[in-house]
């Protein structure tokens, strides 16, 4: 079931003059969200804004009804989603897309950025049916760093900054974490560091998931518009994903 | 007609609870949608274009976000008029509410091909001929930027389809008035417009187009005042039942349409800003017709 329904934003926490997290109150009871889906919102006060804007969910309280949304400023709408204050209302459809598929017992998670976003519910998720898991961090520096006492409390954190300001310099795809063994791979984050890890993965024969940002108007599957080349022909982002199996995808 | 309820219209023999209908390619085929409105509370809705096999569309990127509007690429994307008789159609055939195929193809045999199948499907009261994608490389619009060729295709669905035929226009040509006499001639019992306008967008920065086939289809509010004029013209021009559309976002803009000689309406682009946006545009001409102590809506039909 979707919905389509205002929340109040509780605190919007900004992390870097870039990078902000919302947390937003839901009236009602929150009804069920698999970590990977996403929201599309409703940006209001901005002229040229006109479709909402798709953002993962980062982090679920479902004692409180609270969603954390981690947005990056990349335009027009996610600017003016910065300026939200406490107490301001926003119209979301959600929860969309397929969310992640829990495979094996002993799990790695790789975040590039921002992209990172909808890996911190599901390392709840994955604590709730105790499956192991790491996770890989990649960010430009620590102050780009954000959940970090969070990832810590539910899983092995291992951080690369491109500075080398916090975990090891570098990117992940240089991490010694991925010489262990895992029985499946989840990865977030820029195109490029998506493609070397799934490339990795493919070579040692572990499943690769990756989390697909693409360009969407409906988010509901009706438009169209969102398509990625899959083995079956073009798939619409928005349902069939924005989680996909890499061996699916024809790009990867 | 039912004169109790002020919003009923029939377009031919299709009875509509109310003149709203949802335009093909905006909402799927309704099912999406149940989770925000009640398909029963819509005069019809309108399916994704079908043609006669399966189209994978346009390379991604298909979508480009302008000033109060947005660009389209899709290509009529689909899995083909079998695929829907045999998958699709069991699936809606029940729902209360008028379901219309949008019919598409690139020749004049695979539009027969299609409008015939469809034909024989026991609840779809209607198709909408779609003579004016602007997506597709070839046929679509080129059916309906030609009068002649106009002509040519409605006459030869007209053949082979019973029901009420809609024919969609394209706002893509010099004189909008000679094509829709031109399916008028052939047959038509109504027409729909407008379909998209051909535009772009570019990406200054990096230097390229924003859609991968670098033209697509404008909608949304940004074409409104184009779709109220052609309206305007081709109500004034045929005798037949006109469906409007092009940026209806609100109640106003679909009394707009009714004003300058609309019978019904379509909702597009706005499916996508808020998907319960159709019950409320019911909802809101019903209050309107109230507020201006109307009887019925057929009184300010055309009044403009």
């Amino acid at each position: 079931m979707k919905y389509c329904k205002d929340f109040i934003v509780v605190k919007n926490e900004i992390i870097t003059p870039t990078l902000y997290i919302l947390r937003l109150q839901y009236p009602e009871t929150l009804p069920e969200i698999k970590p990977g889906q996403f929201v599309e919102i409703l940006v209001e006060g901005e002229r040229d804004v006109f479709l909402r804007r798709p953002i993962s969910i980062h982090d679920v309280d479902k004692e409180n009804n609270q969603i954390a949304l981690l947005v990056q400023i990349v335009g027009k709408g996610t600017s003016q989603l910065y300026k939200l204050k406490e107490g301001d209302t926003l119209n979301l459809v959600f929860p969309l897309g397929n969310g992640f598929t829990v495979i094996g017992k002993k799990v790695l998670l790789v975040g590039g950025g921002c992209g990172a976003a909808p890996l911190l519910y599901f390392l709840r998720v994955l604590k709730q049916q105790n499956i192991k898991s790491d996770i890989l961090i990649g960010c430009k520096d620590i102050n780009h760093l954000f959940s970090k006492k969070e990832y810590k409390e539910l899983s092995n954190l291992h951080v690369t900054t491109e500075d080398g300001s916090f975990g090891e310099k570098g990117f992940v795809t240089a991490h010694p974490i991925l010489n262990e063994d895992f029985d499946a791979i989840y990865c977030c984050g820029p195109t490029p560091m998506m493609k070397a890890i799934s490339q990795y993965a493919k070579e040692r024969n572990i499943p690769c998931y990756v989390s697909l940002e693409h360009k969407m108007a409906c988010g509901i599957g009706v438009c169209l518009c969102c398509v990625v080349e899959t083995n079956q022909g073009n798939k619409r982002t928005c349902v069939t994903g924005p989680i996909f199996l890499t061996s699916e995808l024809k790009d990867f | 007609m039912n004169t109790s309820n002020p919003l009923e219209v029939k377009i031919k023999d299709m009875i509509l609870r109310n003149p709203v209908m949802t335009a093909s390619g905006t909402f799927g085929y309704g099912y999406d949608f149940e989770d925000f409105l009640s398909l029963e509370s819509l005069g019809g809705i309108v399916v994704k274009g079908t043609t006669g096999s399966e189209r994978q569309g346009n390379p991604y990127p298909r979508m480009a976000e302008t000033p109060s509007g947005m660009l389209n690429a899709v290509g009529l994307q689909n899995k083909g008029v079998d695929y829907f008789s045999n998958k699709i159609y069991p699936k809606i055939k029940d729902k209360k509410t008028n379901i219309v195929v949008n019919v598409s193809g690139s020749t004049i045999e695979e539009y027969v091909e299609v409008a015939a199948k469809i034909n024989s499907l026991e609840n779809i009261p209607a198709i909408e001929l779609n003579i004016s994608c602007p997506n597709v490389k070839e046929g679509g619009m080129a059916f309906g930027t030609s009068k002649e060729m106009a002509f040519r295709v409605v006459s030869a669905v007209r053949q082979v389809y019973g029901k009420t035929l809609i024919v969609k226009l394209s706002p893509n040509v010099t004189n909008i008035v000679e094509i829709a006499k031109a399916a008028e001639d052939a047959g038509a019992d109504s027409l729909s417009l407008i379909n998209t306008l051909l535009g772009m967008a570019v990406d200054a920065e990096k230097r390229e187009p924003l859609l991968s086939t670098i033209t697509g289809g404008l909608s949304g509010p940004a074409v409104k005042p184009v779709a109220l004029r052609c309206v305007w013209q081709v109500a004034k021009q045929t005798k037949l039942p006109i469906i409007g559309m092009g940026g209806i976002m609100n109640a106003q803009d679909a009394i707009e349409f009714i004003l300058v000689g609309a019978t019904a309406i379509e909702v597009g682009t706005a499916n996508f800003i808020n998907p319960s946006i159709t019950e409320e545009i019911v909802k809101g001409m019903e209050d309107y017709l109230q507020r201006h102590n109307i009887k019925h809506i057929s009184e300010i039909r055309g009044v403009i």
